[in-house]
């Protein structure tokens, strides 16, 4: 009988990889540092050992080639898992994966079936140089064809990225660098498979619902939590993935809250809260009581470090937006 | 080294000579504005046609371009069929059978590179003998994807093959603006991988470069740039007019190295073309191309078919868009599924 480990995300997600590489034999791992060294996190670390330098690759710096060879290794008939060192860099990779990786499927009208992950932390918080925090889920999530997988916890890291791998369809699999060794958890041993497109309550609560994915499930649960001493009963929806979005347990927590707030940390215009809000109108309009809040980053590129906690969503700042909309008559 | 033999000689140029002219038709058609924009063959034909021939269609893949699909016979029937599907904007018109070792055609230029790079490594993984050829133009060696490919083919040593079609024009901007570099083949020095440049219009210096390269790859010694060197004879597009742009003395004297003339003129030598066999190719060309039309503009195509393949599971938000258009239709008389 298979029991439980007290893991870091980063040890999940590596459990994750070990697990997928050991069931399918078609799985291969390639990208920057990958090999050798583990990763620059060390989340592929032991594979290369364990698996050998075929199946584990290290690849030229090279986003472009990666994501490009990857699409190639699946019309071969191989499931590719790729790692972007970071989000921010796979914008040298954009025309590949946007253009070609997404589209796969539907430019051979279903010949090749694109069953390819790409990993990249993504976030920020860590004091990186540029370019290494950017949030861009609500980017990709626009480009029709490809799902976009957000875990929160341990163990959705390692059961969402072990159905993200299986899933026949390309996955960006972000993985919120804060959490990587900031969030731990109980993990399943063994086979843990969580399907996607299954919106998680991460806290049940009546009177206004907290929507989040990523790091920010974290820290909406940080609130709810204070706010229960206060008497507040603050539910939290960890969405798991935007594509597919769980439009039902948006709507059922609405409908059940009467009032929701909304956290991303990506930029605001044209970020996914702006979508889910979209969502919550369109399905929960006669139920809402009071106008939804979004809380995130600011319309500027991600700062550098000693601007960074006025840009990062808080808890403070997802506090007095829930106070703000239960003022709300 | 093996040099084509005058049996396949005479093959490759029914094929070159088919895509002409169907090719001629195909521009015809979209001025009735029957098909869509289309990329005239004419000049590319020994190029395309012997390096079809010089692989094999069972093992082998080829990643095009999208002026390739005409001259690609060898790699069956179905390709054309498909080409014409595409042209007249039919969905079906970039799925090939399982069988049928080609690619879609790739707009976003030189993005296909990469992936055959990828789809090589990948048939070496899989322990599968083959080669994958992949089609680009000079203006597509310019391109980042280009370079990455390359460099990581030689990492891998991937029995692939990057055959480079210079034909001198990217829309209107001539090589010299493209690079300073004095050939596009030696860029492979910089890769550390093989390279060479040939007279593309010269089909069996074609067949031979591609079968040296494709060996090499199979026996493990690794990618191959080959660019061939052509003229582009046509426009870039129909929606081109390089009357604006080509010195008309440089066109003239492209046309006197016509690699369809002069494959004819080498096969008449030896009593192997004639008039009359050109005639009968080019008659049988017509009439498959103009079946293969009328059975594309007549393929069914569902109502919700816009949503087919996105996913290989309709994701919630698509599944209530289909919803909602199969909805729409049955509410209209005469449409629906």
């Amino acid at each position: 009988m298979t029991g439980t480990s007290e893991l870091t995300m980063l040890q999940a997600i590596n459990e994750a990889l070990h697990g997928e590489m050991d069931r399918d034999e078609r799985v291969v791992v390639l990208g920057e540092d990958i090999g050798h060294v583990g990763g620059v996190f060390r989340a592929t670390e032991g594979l290369f050992e364990k698996f050998g330098g075929t199946r584990v690759v290290d690849t030229p710096l090279s986003e472009g080639a990666i994501v490009g060879s990857a699409v190639g290794l699946a019309m071969a008939g191989l499931v590719p898992v790729a790692e972007i060192q970071f989000l921010g860099f796979s914008y040298q990779a954009m025309h590949q994966i946007a253009g070609q990786m997404a589209r796969l499927r539907y430019r051979s009208q279903g010949r090749f079936e694109p069953a390819i992950t790409v990993r990249a932390p993504f976030g920020g918080g860590v004091r990186t140089p540029e370019l290494h925090s950017d949030s861009i889920e609500g980017q990709l999530a626009n480009v029709s064809g490809l799902k976009v997988v957000t875990p929160a916890t341990a163990a959705d890291a390692k059961g969402l990225l072990a159905a993200s791998i299986r899933d026949p369809d390309p996955v960006m699999f972000l993985e919120p660098l804060r959490g990587y060794r900031g969030i731990r958890g109980k993990v399943p041993d063994g086979n843990h498979v969580v399907p996607l497109g299954s919106a998680r309550a991460a806290r049940d609560g009546d009177d206004l619902v907290i929507v989040a994915w990523s790091y920010q499930v974290e820290l909406a649960c940080r609130v709810a939590d204070a706010l229960a001493a206060e008497g507040l009963s603050i539910a939290v929806l960890d969405l798991r993935s935007l594509v597919p979005l769980d439009i039902e347990a948006i709507a059922s927590a609405v409908d059940r809250c009467g009032r929701a707030v909304v956290v991303e940390e990506a930029s605001q215009t044209g970020g996914f809260a702006g979508e889910v809000l979209a969502t919550m109108v369109e399905e929960c309009f006669w139920s809402l009581e009071a106008p939804v809040v979004r809380v995130s980053g600011f319309d500027v590129p991600y700062p550098v470090g000693m601007l960074e906690d006025t840009f990062v969503p808080d808890e403070a700042r997802i506090a007095a937006a829930v106070r703000r909309t239960l003022e709300t008559a | 080294m093996t040099r084509p033999s005058d049996d396949q000689l005479r093959a490759i140029l029914v094929d070159m000579v088919e895509a002409r002219i169907q090719s001629g038709r195909l521009w015809n058609l979209q001025r009735q504005g029957q098909v869509g924009t289309m990329a005239p063959i004419d000049g590319h034909e020994a190029v395309v046609a012997a390096t079809a021939h010089a692989l094999d269609p069972a093992h082998d893949w080829i990643l095009p371009q999208y002026r390739e699909p005409l001259a690609l016979q060898r790699f069956g029937p179905e390709v054309l069929e498909q080409y014409m599907l595409y042209n007249v904007g039919h969905p079906d018109g970039s799925r090939l059978p399982p069988t049928v070792r080609v690619a879609p055609l790739q707009i976003s230029l030189a993005t296909q590179i990469p992936h055959a790079v990828g789809l090589a490594w990948g048939m070496t993984l899989r322990n599968e003998p083959g080669v994958a050829t992949v089609f680009f133009g000079d203006g597509s060696s310019s391109e980042g994807d280009f370079h990455e490919a390359a460099n990581l083919a030689g990492v891998l040593q991937a029995p692939v093959i990057l055959l480079c079609v210079n034909n001198q024009w990217a829309i209107s901007t001539p090589l010299h603006q493209q690079t300073a570099a004095a050939t596009l083949a030696d860029r492979a020095v910089g890769y550390g991988i093989h390279g060479h440049r040939i007279d593309g219009n010269d089909a069996a210096e074609v067949f031979n470069a591609v079968d040296e390269a494709r060996r090499r790859a199979l026996d493990g010694g690794g990618p191959t740039l080959i660019e061939a060197v052509v003229y582009r004879l046509g426009a870039h597009t129909t929606a081109d007019d390089p009357t604006r742009y080509v010195p008309a003395e440089d066109l003239e004297a492209a046309q006197r190295a016509d690699p369809v003339a002069r494959l004819a003129d080498h096969l008449t030598g030896l009593g192997l073309w004639d008039d009359e066999a050109c005639a009968a190719v080019e008659a049988e060309a017509m009439t498959r191309i103009d079946e293969a039309f009328e059975r594309a503009i007549s393929q069914p195509l569902a109502v919700d078919a816009v949503f087919d393949h996105c996913f290989a599971t309709d994701t919630p938000r698509i599944a209530r868009q289909r919803a909602g258009m199969l909805e729409a239709a049955s509410r209209e008389p005469g449409v629906g599924p």
